[in-house]
């Protein structure tokens, strides 16, 4: 179902801003918790919705990400329950597209053809999967595209025009561009070297283009929204769950709120760029 | 010798798989460094001049060939199979580890990087980095998970020693496992002057066929030591398993005899019914981590659990893709050696023949202690003693009850 992220980004075009795509991890720091941040998230401005699939070793991840991760593995977070998570926001959204993003081996051992089956009849509409580069593609790319998902690809700075048309191949949906070498939540991105990427992909590619790692701020969602389809952030969105957990590590009243708000003042900053390169 | 085309040592196939195992499971961002890595390995490989470097280091460096030892003693004492030692923990730094690092930083130094990173276990693969890098002026970053900090303190001191920078990583069960992961965090982070050195023979292509092309040397000596001690090749070879690279060195150039018996040595742990081991043949199933399809150690739900060894250097979750391989086309028989069995074996070597092992070859010293009374007294038993044993007396006797 890429109808839903193609009807998505087509209403941005034309509202004629970029949109916000929110990351936060499944199950953190507990399944309920999780399914009320994430239906809480359309509201407060999130155009769509990455829901991150915990692993023990996320070996693209950074600090904040990792620690989300483990946090939903203690409270008994699986892929199973990601799909029901996903399934209980269809119920009240039917819209806002959902993309599930993680590392292979939980799919794998999920089993690829019943995992493919489950995330489409649970509602979900693209795939992140960070360690499956396109040289891995008949592992799930290729079966996804066939039940209809979208395999949603990280294009980097290290992806250069020889190698772009290979990334590109059999993306669906969006480019995700990783705005810096480096892992989740790290560095601050250099905008004018990210639009510069964008408008070179854009050379490429007539699909939307998101950028991601290190957005923080409403400034930086900004400056990032000037001249890409979507913004996305993550860190920032897991490490206010983190702050506004009790010392034992669980849920306040609080919660959810932190989160909403980051995305309200995200969203406010995406929607005030003034778009240099908007087609 | 070039291998017949049935050959069990023609993989992997051109995109790293050996049967279903081995691949390029990794970020977007590695995945052209990666494609750089063999394309220059590829031309190293082809170039006279790289042989040559390497064959000067080997000798006058590490100090290569290692001897092939007849352990009269220990021979005598299990009253079986005449056993010989491979002695790999003859090597500089103490283990079969050089042998792998000097090849990947000859090739760091052909493709221009200047900062090298590495994990390490046991620490023996990060002395030996620093080594080398202290050898070639290159900047060196050694991760180590914070509990083998703890645990192979004078390693620590000699990676200190050598000018490389130890990072004790705090994430994860902060072992070897998650050493490996902040490594490739550093990797994705540092991608144009950085070199990762691997190890053991895992991660992605074309990791695991690169370090054992630079480990066989350790097989091919022992061809060539064993036909000159006894006019023949041996009938077994034994050697443990951490990522595999000390048993591949050794296994590899001999995978076309079908006649010789191989015997790889998972660690056991506190035995493999209480799911406090490191073997993932025996306790695992296939998955993908760090960049390859293999034998991983996990739950029900694809995450990894933690690996439980007294030898650090075996306590890693998975296993080389190419062991794997062998396994399921029965070519190598996996066995294990618990905790207890290691001691035990180390103490043998110890006061029989005036060798103190690693913990991690014990594993297989533990074994042969088990086959070799199996088998006649002309059946020739080869041994990898991948590593000296100093690094672990500590531990050692912390577990025999204090120094005696
Ligand atoms: C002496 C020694 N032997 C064996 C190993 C295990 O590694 P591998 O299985 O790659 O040989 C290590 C790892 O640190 C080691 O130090």
């Amino acid at each position: 179902m890429t109808a839903r992220i193609d009807a998505r980004f087509k209403a941005l075009r034309e509202e004629g801003r970029a949109g916000l795509v929110t990351f936060t991890t499944a199950g953190d720091p507990d399944y309920d918790t999780s399914l009320a941040v994430v239906q809480a998230l359309p509201q407060a401005g999130a155009d769509l919705i990455e829901i991150g699939v915990p692993f023990t070793d996320p070996m693209a991840d950074g600090p904040a990400i990792q620690a989300a991760g483990q946090r939903a593995l203690k409270a008994g977070q699986t892929l199973k329950k990601t799909l029901a998570l996903v399934e209980s926001f269809r119920k009240s959204d039917a819209a806002t597209p959902i993309i599930l993003m993680g590392y292979y081996n939980p799919i794998y051992v999920y089993g690829v053809d019943r995992f493919l089956r489950d995330a489409k009849a649970a509602g979900v509409d693209g795939l992140i999967v960070v360690d499956l580069p396109p040289e891995e593609d008949e592992e799930l790319c290729l079966p996804a595209l066939k039940a209809g998902l979208a395999f949603i690809r990280l294009a980097t700075p290290t992806t250069d025009d020889k190698r772009l048309p290979t990334v590109l191949q059999n993306t669906g949906g969006f480019v995700y561009y990783v705005s810096i070498t480096g892992i989740t939540g790290s560095a601050i991105p250099d905008t004018a070297k990210v639009i510069a990427a964008v408008s070179r992909i854009k050379h490429h590619t007539k699909l939307p283009i998101a950028v991601g790692f290190g957005v923080k701020t409403a400034e930086h969602a900004r400056a990032i929204a000037e001249g890409a389809d979507a913004v996305v952030v993550g860190s920032a969105l897991v490490e206010a769950v983190r702050t506004s957990l009790d010392p034992q590590g669980r849920a306040t009243a609080e919660t959810i709120k932190a989160v909403t708000d980051l995305v309200a003042s995200l969203a406010s900053g995406v929607r005030a760029a003034r778009r240099v390169a908007a087609e | 010798m070039k291998p017949a085309p049935n050959s069990l040592r023609l993989g992997p196939d051109e995109r790293g798989h050996f049967g279903i195992y081995g691949g390029r499971f990794v970020a977007e961002t590695l995945m052209p460094l990666i494609l750089d890595l063999e394309r220059a390995y590829e031309e190293a490989k082809q170039d006279p001049a790289f042989a040559a470097e390497m064959r000067d280091l080997q000798a006058h460096y590490a100090g290569r060939p290692s001897p092939l030892y007849f352990a009269e003693r220990l021979t005598e004492h299990l009253r079986g199979a005449k056993i010989y030692l491979k002695r790999e923990e003859l090597n500089h730094t103490g283990s079969h580890k050089i042998n792998n690092v000097l090849g990947q930083i000859l090739l760091a130094r052909r493709m221009g990087k200047k900062r090298i990173i590495a994990e390490t276990g046991a620490g023996q693969h990060g002395v030996a980095t620093a080594t080398a890098c202290a050898r070639f002026g290159l900047e060196c970053v050694v991760y180590m998970g914070a509990v083998d900090v703890e645990r192979q303190k004078p390693n620590v001191f000699r990676m200190n020693l050598l000018g490389a920078k130890v990072v004790p990583v705090q994430s994860g069960s902060r072992t070897l496992k998650d050493a490996m992961n902040e490594a490739l965090r550093d990797w994705v982070t540092n991608v144009e002057n950085t070199f990762y050195c691997i190890g053991t023979v895992a991660g992605p292509h074309p990791y695991p066929a690169m370090v054992r092309d630079f480990q066989s040397i350790i097989g091919i000596e022992t061809r060539e030591q064993m036909q000159a001690a006894e006019g023949r090749l041996p009938d077994s070879l034994v050697a443990c398993i951490g990522g595999g690279s000390n048993a591949m060195g050794l296994f590899h150039p001999f995978l076309d005899d079908p006649s010789i018996e191989i015997y790889g040595v998972e660690a056991a742990g506190h035995g493999i019914k209480t799911g406090q081991h490191a073997a993932s043949i025996a306790g695992g199933r296939p998955g993908v981590l760090h960049g390859n399809r293999t034998y991983l150690l996990m739950d029900d739900n694809g995450q990894i659990k933690d690996a439980h060894s007294i030898s650090a250097g075996l306590d890693y979750p998975g296993i080389g893709p190419e062991h794997a391989w062998l396994n399921d086309m029965g070519r190598v028989k996996f066995l294990s050696a618990t905790d207890d069995e290691a001691l035990q074996a180390f103490q043998l070597l110890c006061t029989l023949e005036g060798i103190i092992p690693a913990l991690e070859p014990a594993h297989a010293l533990a074994k042969v202690i088990e086959l070799a009374p199996q088998k006649p007294n002309d059946h020739l038993m080869v041994v990898n003693l991948s590593g000296r044993g100093d690094k672990d007396i500590f531990t050692v006797a912390d577990h025999l009850g204090g120094m005696k």
